[in-house]
């Protein structure tokens, strides 16, 4: 109950021990005490922006340091310089390797490779796939965001895989690194960046680094997970043949868990895909510097078209892992046949590298920009009073009320508020971690600021769980609307967040609302996803006994499909907020403000580097506490898959 | 045995590391492949059409006159110094002042060198639409503004009047001037020249209230009518502590800086760059070209290049 005294607050049952009051006594009552104390207290306590805090001009006195002995201090020349030289070496030599297969080539490669994970189908896509790339006009930037991709993946593996063969071997460790990953995975993007220059300067090698932390935590994640699934007789089996623990790891656990390491090596390249577009903002090459440039000419059709390009890049890599991970070994002959197909497809392609042109020819090129621009003109100008209307309607309605109530509320019952509220929702150890992490930003001297980032969040996050609820219903009650729906879902989440950005400023301007409506079109996809299946795996058996007790449809989703998927409820509740703050924060390149604007100042301004430094952890220390609110009653884990899941 | 044989060889490894004195930000060894015979030039792209303007001129000279391959580096204005640093960045074709990170770069890290003026006349204040001085036609003058406040609220000035600025990483002191001054106006930021442009449109066509930073030159003067606001005067050192600005904008002389590396190292492509010096008028030639009449910069550049042959040979290498 972060906004306690202006909502509503949820169904939440009440605890058994309250046994005379109707249930909703407790939190009418809770809501009332938190109003009465509003109005009492309201203005006094509060913590107005100080761009000036001492912790700040600390900050920058830190970095100052760090960029006066980045060529003397030991660490930096021992440690971190050659971190960043061996990051920029792993790029420059995939990109070297990637620009000398020249475009046949490399499309020919990406064929054999598909063929040999999938067989003709995935050839098929793959061939069609990178030839699109090319066809749009993109093929040097996509090259390039390949290479960073690959680049990260490859280091996130690197490191990945045995820390999750280790994870997954010891409890402890993986009591260890969990709550690690959780953390790595909830920080927004965006506050990233800001360390990553600190120490690794701008430029691939940063990019690459920061790409890789992003990318890493599902490959540890999944490996974990599939080295414990490793079933035990066999294993023992191996041991009591006298396998040494190196043997039974190489020739028993790996093998056996070698499929679903594939989908944690799916999932990690899916993390890098959508973290390297943003690290255009230091000095990455590739497509996200086209979407820089497209954001700051208001160029809608030349921030579609680059975004585009990377969904095509997600979908060839998506596809090639995924069938790898299902793969089974035929005999001899389907070998053969599997690499024989590689070979021909690759040999192909090389050999077609010398003949065809250096660059990918321009008459293959189809220039798309110009129509998607002539129709985001028309709805600008045809659209106006109604896309004003909104946004006056929630900025308003909404943001500037709920952010007067935050920003005017004393610290300590905004506190108490998010204390009682996630205790409710998930438990005491929950509720205290969200506290504690609220007391960070107001230590941090970022309150209002977090206040005003935390107002966007809320009323993006009710926005895109109606929507993604609402959708995720009907898609699971029609298999007509579904089967239309997911192709769909499927691309919106593979686009880049940031090219989500463009068509939002198109509609509606500069502001809040703009970051919030990209906030809704980045996050409701995988609410509805989460909720439809969670609807799905209702089963049937329970359907039909509801049914046949007479109960309407509309009861029948109310009474049993909803409740009965709470958990996976939950989840898309902590999935659709934990994404709306990524985007929100994203949304200060088009004057959302707030704590994403202290960000994205502090790495273009040397003065404010310390407001931004502070800013990138309040937004870590906000994005741990919605997370926690959210986490579920039961104390469950929710599994943060956040993209492709 | 394995095992020692391996711990050797990691100590190997290590006294080898420690043996080369460790490594310095500038051995950046991973160059560009695919480098073109006279070498690549990293340029860096801040983000406003006039510098693209002159980048693209730059460039194309470069690659059409002097055999160079150029890489375009978008990055905002501050990091494009530390890129000079790091080896991203080669050149900055349009410095607006920034002596603290002249100071830095420059004097005390010597990473980066100025090569001279660009000929551009730089110019940043605060401007409202013609039609608005007609009608309050005190508004000139900063000291009305707080009078005119209610006209500039908009949804996301917090009841305050809003100061409408561009990317957050263009060179401002808005924030302290609101403060210092006593304004009771609110900074919000459009994000990018483009929306800033867009703003400025509208305002005039609409005639909808607009105070906005903005600056020269800028082809949009040509097009729409904007009176800027009278600051208190410039005077030198009265902006020397960012937080503290009373005063207005220093009138600019753009320079190029450029990475001391390419400066001992760039052979004719930093003769061209330290020689590259036109007028207002000529960037806003090509930025016109490139914004409003839909030409890829690469084009405009070719259209200026071809029209005006005298004067980009006078900046050619002897």
């Amino acid at each position: 109950m972060v906004s306690a005294p202006v909502q509503a607050a949820p169904p939440v049952p009440a605890p058994a021990r309250v046994r005379r009051l109707p249930r909703w006594v407790a939190p009418v009552a809770g809501v009332v005490v938190g109003v009465a104390l509003y109005v009492a207290f309201r203005g006094k306590s509060v913590l107005p922006h100080d761009d000036d805090a001492t912790l700040f001009h600390w900050l920058n006195d830190a970095r100052d340091w760090v960029d006066a002995n980045r060529n003397s201090n030991p660490i930096f020349l021992y440690v971190v310089n050659y971190l960043r030289l061996g990051a920029a070496e792993v790029f420059a030599l995939i990109q070297g390797a990637l620009v000398a297969l020249g475009w046949p080539g490399l499309v020919g490669l990406a064929a054999g490779l598909g063929w040999l994970a999938g067989g003709w189908r995935i050839a098929l896509v793959s061939l069609v796939g990178f030839a699109g790339l090319g066809v749009l006009g993109f093929w040097e930037a996509s090259v390039e965001t390949l290479a960073l991709t690959l680049s990260a993946v490859v280091l996130s593996l690197l490191f990945g895989i045995p820390l999750g063969i280790w994870a997954g071997r010891s409890p402890r460790v993986r009591r260890i690194v969990t709550p690690v990953l959780d953390v790595m995975q909830i920080m927004p993007t965006f506050s990233y960046l800001s360390p990553m220059v600190l120490l690794f300067l701008i430029g691939p090698a940063s990019s690459t680094i920061a790409t890789m932390i992003y990318a890493m935590p599902p490959a540890i994640r999944i490996t974990a997970l599939a080295i414990e699934r490793v079933s035990g007789v066999t294993v023992e089996a191996s041991e009591s043949l006298g396998a040494t623990r190196w043997q039974t790891l190489r020739k028993v656990r790996l093998p056996l868990a070698l499929n679903t390491i594939m989908l944690g090596v799916n999932q990690t390249i899916a993390a890098a895909l959508s973290m390297v577009p943003l690290t255009a903002l230091i000095a990455a090459p590739g497509l996200g510097e086209d979407l820089i440039r497209a954001l700051a000419r208001v160029n809608v059709g030349a921030a579609l078209v680059p975004g585009i390009a990377i969904v095509l890049i997600a979908i060839v890599l998506d596809r090639m892992t995924r069938a790898a991970a299902q793969r089974r070994d035929g005999g001899t002959r389907a070998q053969a046949v599997r690499w024989g197909g590689f070979a021909v497809l690759t040999a192909a392609g090389l050999a077609l590298t010398p003949v065809l042109a250096q660059e990918f020819p321009e008459q293959w090129q189809v220039q798309i920009v110009r129509p998607i621009n002539d129709v985001a003109d028309w709805i600008e100008a045809h659209w106006y009073t109604f896309t004003g209307f909104l946004n006056d309607t929630v900025a308003y309605g909404f943001l500037n009320p709920l952010q007067d109530v935050l920003t005017s509320a004393p610290w300590w019952l905004v506190t108490a508020a998010v204390l009682v509220f996630a205790w409710r929702v998930s438990g005491l150890a929950a509720g205290l971690v969200a506290a504690a992490c609220l007391l960070g930003v107001a230590a941090l001297g970022l309150w209002e600021h977090g206040m005003q980032t935390l107002t966007m969040v809320l009323v993006g996050a009710v926005m895109t769980i109606a929507a993604g609820l609402a959708l995720g219903v009907a898609a699971a009650r029609s298999r007509w609307f579904s089967a239309v729906l997911r192709p769909l879902l499927d691309a919106a989440q593979t686009m880049p967040s940031f090219s989500y950005l463009l068509p939002a400023v198109a509609l509606f301007g500069n502001g809040r609302f703009t970051a919030i409506t990209a906030a809704f079109i980045y996050a409701v996809p995988v609410v509805a996803r989460v909720v439809e299946d969670g609807l799905r795996a209702v089963p049937g058996t329970v359907m039909e006994a509801a049914r046949s007790a007479g109960s309407t449809d509309r009861q029948l989703l109310w009474k049993v499909q909803l409740p009965m998927a709470r958990g996976s409820l939950l989840l898309a509740a902590n999935q659709g907020i934990v994404m709306t703050l990524a985007m929100v924060v994203i949304g200060a390149l088009v004057g959302a403000g707030a704590l994403g604007y202290d960000v994205v100042a502090g790495f273009a301004q040397q003065e404010d580097y310390g407001k931004g430094l502070a800013a990138g952890v309040a937004l870590v220390l906000l994005g741990v506490m919605l997370d926690r609110i959210t986490q579920g009653a039961n104390g469950r884990r929710s599994p943060h898959k956040k993209r492709n899941a | 045995m394995k095992k020692s044989r391996l711990i050797a060889g990691v100590l190997v490894l290590g006294l080898g590391a420690a043996a080369c004195g460790g490594a310095k930000v500038e051995d950046d060894s991973a160059a560009a492949p695919g480098a073109s015979p006279a070498g690549t030039v990293k340029m860096a792209i801040n983000g406003w059409v006039g510098y693209e303007a002159s980048a693209a001129v730059v460039s194309y000279l470069l690659e059409h006159e002097l055999g160079y391959k150029v890489e375009k580096v978008t990055l905002a204005e501050e990091p494009s110094w530390q890129g000079m640093e790091s080896g991203a960045v080669d050149v900055v074709i349009e410095n607006w002042g920034h002596e603290d990170l002249k100071k830095k770069y420059i004097e005390e890290k010597n990473v980066a060198v100025e090569a001279g003026s660009t000929g551009n006349k730089g110019v940043i204040g605060w401007y409202v639409p013609e039609w608005m001085v007609q009608k309050y036609p005190d508004i000139t003058d900063y000291k009305n503004l707080n009078k005119y406040a209610d006209l500039f609220k908009t949804s996301e000035s917090d009841g305050k009047g809003q100061l409408l600025d561009g990317d957050p990483s263009f060179v401002t002191n808005d924030e302290a001037l609101v403060k210092n001054l006593k304004l009771d106006y609110k900074v919000v930021y459009a994000g990018s020249e483009a929306a800033l442009i867009k703003a400025a449109k509208q305002a005039s066509e609409q005639k909808k209230p607009l105070l906005m930073y903005f600056y020269e030159p800028q082809w949009l003067f040509n097009q729409v009518k904007l009176v800027k606001v009278n600051l208190p005067v410039w005077e030198e050192g009265c902006d020397s502590d960012p937080k503290k600005v009373a005063c207005g904008y220093p009138p600019y002389d753009l320079d190029k800086i450029v990475s001391k590396k390419f400066a001992d190292t760039g052979g004719k492509a930093y003769e061209l760059v330290k020689n590259f010096q036109w007028t207002n008028d000529d960037q806003n030639a090509v930025a016109d070209d490139i914004t409003n009449n839909g030409m890829p910069a690469e084009d405009a550049a070719k259209k200026w290049v071809e029209a005006n042959t005298a004067k980009w040979q006078a900046w050619m290498p002897k």
